[in-house]
């Protein structure tokens, strides 16, 4: 029985870290229209920046430096959004042809991001220990228990906004449908920059919660935009809840196949893909 | 037997009804008006016969064969054509490129490149492109881009043609030359249907009218007997009013 | 006159295709060592990006499967080369390309481009961590090694490859099949009404295109003597042939051979000093062809061309 119980709250946890990194893809393909391969790469500087914070002489805590390390990626999504996307935007002609330069551009922009990284660290696993003991009677180190407390309350957090402010309510008409949310008013361009700096600002601070109870690599973002991707489309091109739901789905598998046989979680992933694809291709809650 | 009968055809967006149980049919060389207000369910039925659309439920019968879960390719080929509201060309591709999809991939039959080149050519003599064969159809005004579209359509060798709002914003002069072009089509053997707001010309030319209100077919029959109906004039022009 | 011009330009053009080629085909035998394993490398790239742009330019769907194609063949080299001749290795390496790609195709070419997008991206790490699986169940190793080939072999196979990937490019574009290619991409829904069979054709030709990916890396492998996933499947292969489209230009084939040519050089140049920094220049640069340079570097060329002509002519 304490094996179930570990499963599931590793399979919630990890679930929890799925379901921020695919909200915020969702936030940015849906809303943004940016399909972002780099997604990944951001997730990343969110662990190495908790990394770099906790072990120098400073050694900032994980909690803090994770609201840092969102932040940080926040503006760098705003910046990028302002200036790159939405001078692509504007030479773009059609829709059809701004999500194919933008996906692009964000390839172009996967590889700038890893190799500043590269640069910066190197290629080989770091880490750091960070409240590894366990507590009595579970199995579960501490720092995961923590880590899925402050996935929660984010989850809380983040849905309080999108259902109790103004800029929620406008991100959530932008997702059904744009044009008329911009015809009712809603400051569109600065909906979409937002969507997009809060994408990567989830990843972020993903990136950083990771950093926690994982070793990170400068490698490693590429199988979480991956598992991001695949997520969005289990839940539904476009729908938040549907990230959120996918997330916590592919995060209970993920504990599941990782007890009988780690190496084959990813292929569980894309198995789930596969038929999902063959068979429900718009997800649990696409339209 | 009917060239096309529809039965019970409809079709829901979200919790709209756009088309409505309706019943049709098309005899072999007529000249069908689909009229109706804005929003009546003209295109979407022109959707639903070209598998745009699929119905649901309903079913689309073609020469007594149920074409209804046929894709949008094979219906072409089958000799159901059509031209679109919207005109979709293929713009950085020459005139005579153009009509050739036609020709190459709707006719059914296998066709070489030089009679796919001729049969186009031919199109596109029939609606007067021939001198533009060469330009971009992307650089053509819309009057002839949707000439270009109609020879696209009449290249792939249609027994059905479907035309969709074909005379909107055409000088009456070129109204006109599309109502001469239109008998032209049907005396060499092709059926059509169409659906205009040009009141003048379709009731002119065609042979029977269909009445289509929210999605429901209200009326059926000659132009004259249309243009008597009640029913219709009220959608048209409102209710009698008491004042 | 503008006629004469024309043609001329075709017999130029004509003349120094064929000088390049008889350059090409006789390099191993005046230039040593490490001439030819550097034109083996610009031809490899040649391959990639023409493949690729033959299915991406016409229709706009972008595959990010180009590194999945080309690690499949990679690994099949290395499983069969040796017992098996190297030109039948290459055939088979082709023919596994053709077929998960017709696989690939088969499931996302009928649903919208963003699903085609997502599931290319997703599938060198697929393929990648599926044949890691196998390895682990089946010889219990990580990697294995290669029964290697000749520089002069390896040439001479990839400049055989390139050229049939030009050729059949080329055919493609001539053919009803790239006038499909080109109505689909302008307008799908219009191209199905006329007649077209889209999401066959879409899946024909993208299987196509992964013939020519899975040879080159069939024939790269057989250049080293140990492998293992990591360098069979790189992210590299799919991400280069996309900048060297973009650069190049991707309106015509000479567009993809230069922007191939340019940047295996480039990169050539720097891949042993600056491995990291290299890379990520050719990423701003990849960001700012996308911004700048719509119709690639040729496109970039004429616009120029025109200007300076005072052109009032648009430019093609």
């Amino acid at each position: 029985m304490t094996v179930l119980r570990d499963i599931i709250i590793t399979g919630l946890l990890l679930g929890g870290i799925y379901a921020l990194v695919s909200v915020g893809l969702s936030l940015q393909y849906g809303v943004a229209r940016v399909l972002n391969i780099s997604h990944g790469e951001f997730i990343m500087v969110g662990a190495f920046i908790t990394y770099v914070l906790f072990t120098s002489s400073a050694n900032i805590h994980p909690l803090i430096s994770l609201v840092i390390a969102g932040l940080f990626t926040f503006i760098i999504g705003w910046a990028l959004h302002s200036t790159l996307f939405r001078r692509l935007m504007d030479t773009s002609p059609s829709m059809e042809i701004f999500e194919g330069k933008s996906m692009l551009a964000s390839f172009g922009l996967y590889y700038v991001v890893q190799n500043i990284a590269r640069i910066i660290w190197g290629s080989e696993n770091r880490g750091f220990v960070f409240l590894n003991r366990t507590v009595t009677g579970a199995q579960i180190p501490l720092n995961r228990l923590v880590a899925l407390a402050v996935v929660i309350v984010i989850a809380v957090a983040f849905y309080l906004f999108l259902s109790r402010t103004r800029m929620g309510k406008a991100i959530r008409a932008s997702t059904q449908d744009r044009t008329t949310a911009g015809l009712m008013g809603v400051n569109i361009h600065h909906v979409l920059a937002i969507c997009f700096a809060l994408g990567l600002g989830l990843a972020g601070i993903a990136g950083s919660l990771i950093s926690t109870i994982l070793a990170i690599q400068t490698s490693m973002g590429l199988s979480y935009v991956v598992i991001a991707m695949i997520v969005v489309v289990l839940g539904g091109l476009g729908s938040i809840t549907g990230a959120m739901i996918g997330g916590l789905i592919l995060g209970l598998v993920s504990a599941l196949v990782t007890y009988f046989q780690p190496s084959m979680t990813m292929i569980a992933y894309y198995v789930i893909f596969i038929i999902l694809l063959l068979v429900r291709p718009k997800g649990i809650m696409g339209r | 037997m009917h060239l096309l009968e529809g039965e019970g055809v409809c079709k829901n967006f979200g919790g709209l009804a756009a088309v409505s149980e309706v019943d049709f049919y098309v005899d072999e060389g007529e000249i069908v008006g689909l009229i109706g207000p804005n929003g009546a369910g003209k295109t979407t039925l022109f959707n639903l016969i070209s598998a745009a659309l699929k119905p649901k439920p309903g079913k689309i019968i073609y020469k007594g064969r149920d074409i209804t879960p046929l894709p949008a390719y094979k219906i072409c080929r089958m000799g159901i054509a059509r031209t679109f509201q919207t005109v979709k060309i293929f713009a950085n591709v020459p005139v005579l490129r153009n009509v050739m999809v036609g020709s190459l991939f709707g006719t059914g039959k296998h066709m070489s490149s030089s009679e796919a080149q001729k049969k186009a050519q031919e199109a596109l003599d029939f609606v007067g492109l021939a001198s533009l064969k060469d330009t971009l159809a992307g650089d053509l005004t819309l009057a002839q881009q949707k000439r270009l579209e109609l020879a696209r359509a009449l290249a792939s060798d249609p027994e059905l043609l479907l035309l969709d709002e074909i005379m909107a914003g055409l000088t009456p002069t070129e109204v006109a030359e599309a109502m001469e072009a239109i008998t032209q089509i049907r005396s060499r053997g092709v059926t059509v249907i169409m659906i205009e707001h040009v009141m003048q010309a379709i009731m002119k030319i065609s042979d029977r009218i269909i009445v289509l209100d929210y999605g429901k077919k209200i009326a059926e029959g000659t132009p004259a007997e249309m243009a008597a109906n009640p029913k219709v004039i009220e959608v048209y022009l409102g209710e009698e009013c008491d004042a | 006159m503008k006629i004469n011009n024309l043609s001329t330009t075709r017999w130029v053009g004509l003349g120094l295709l064929l000088v390049v080629l008889v350059v090409l085909v006789l390099l191993p035998t005046i230039t040593e060592g490490y001439l030819p394993v550097l034109v083996t490398d610009i031809l490899k790239f040649v391959i990639l990006t023409v493949a690729w742009v033959l299915f991406a330019a016409p229709t706009g769907y972008m595959s990010l499967a180009t590194g999945a194609f080309y690690g499949l063949g990679f690994y099949i080299a290395a499983v069969f080369n040796g017992p098996v001749p190297f030109p039948i290795v290459i055939i088979i390496a082709g023919i596994a390309g053709f077929v998960v790609a017709l696989l690939v195709g088969a499931l996302t070419l009928r649903l919208r481009a963003a699903y085609f997008c997502i599931f290319t991206f997703a599938l060198v790490l697929l393929i990648s961590n599926v044949v890691l699986e196998v390895e682990r169940l089946v010889t219990q190793t990580r990697g294995r090694f290669v029964e290697t080939e000749t520089v002069e072999a390896a040439y001479y196979a990839m400049l055989i490859i390139a050229v049939l990937t030009l050729v059949v490019a080329w055919l493609i574009r001539r053919s009803r099949h790239g006038l499909a290619l080109q109505s689909i991409g302008e307008h799908e829904e219009a191209a199905a009404h006329s007649g077209i069979n889209v999401t066959r054709t879409k899946v024909l030709v993208f299987a196509v295109s992964s013939v020519f990916m899975g040879m080159a890396g069939a024939i790269i492998a057989t250049r080293r003597a140990y492998i293992d996933p990591g360098i069979a499947f790189s992210m590299n292969n799919t991400f280069l042939p996309v900048l060297m489209a973009m650069f190049g230009g991707m309106g015509n084939l000479l567009g993809p051979v230069i922007g191939a040519a340019i940047f295996t050089y480039i990169g050539e140049l720097l891949l042993t000093r600056f491995p990291d920094l290299y890379m990520l220049i050719f990423g701003v640069v990849l960001i700012l062809a996308i911004l700048f340079m719509p119709n690639g570097i040729l496109g970039l060329g004429q616009q120029i061309w025109a200007k300076l002509r005072g052109g009032r002519r648009a430019p093609a």
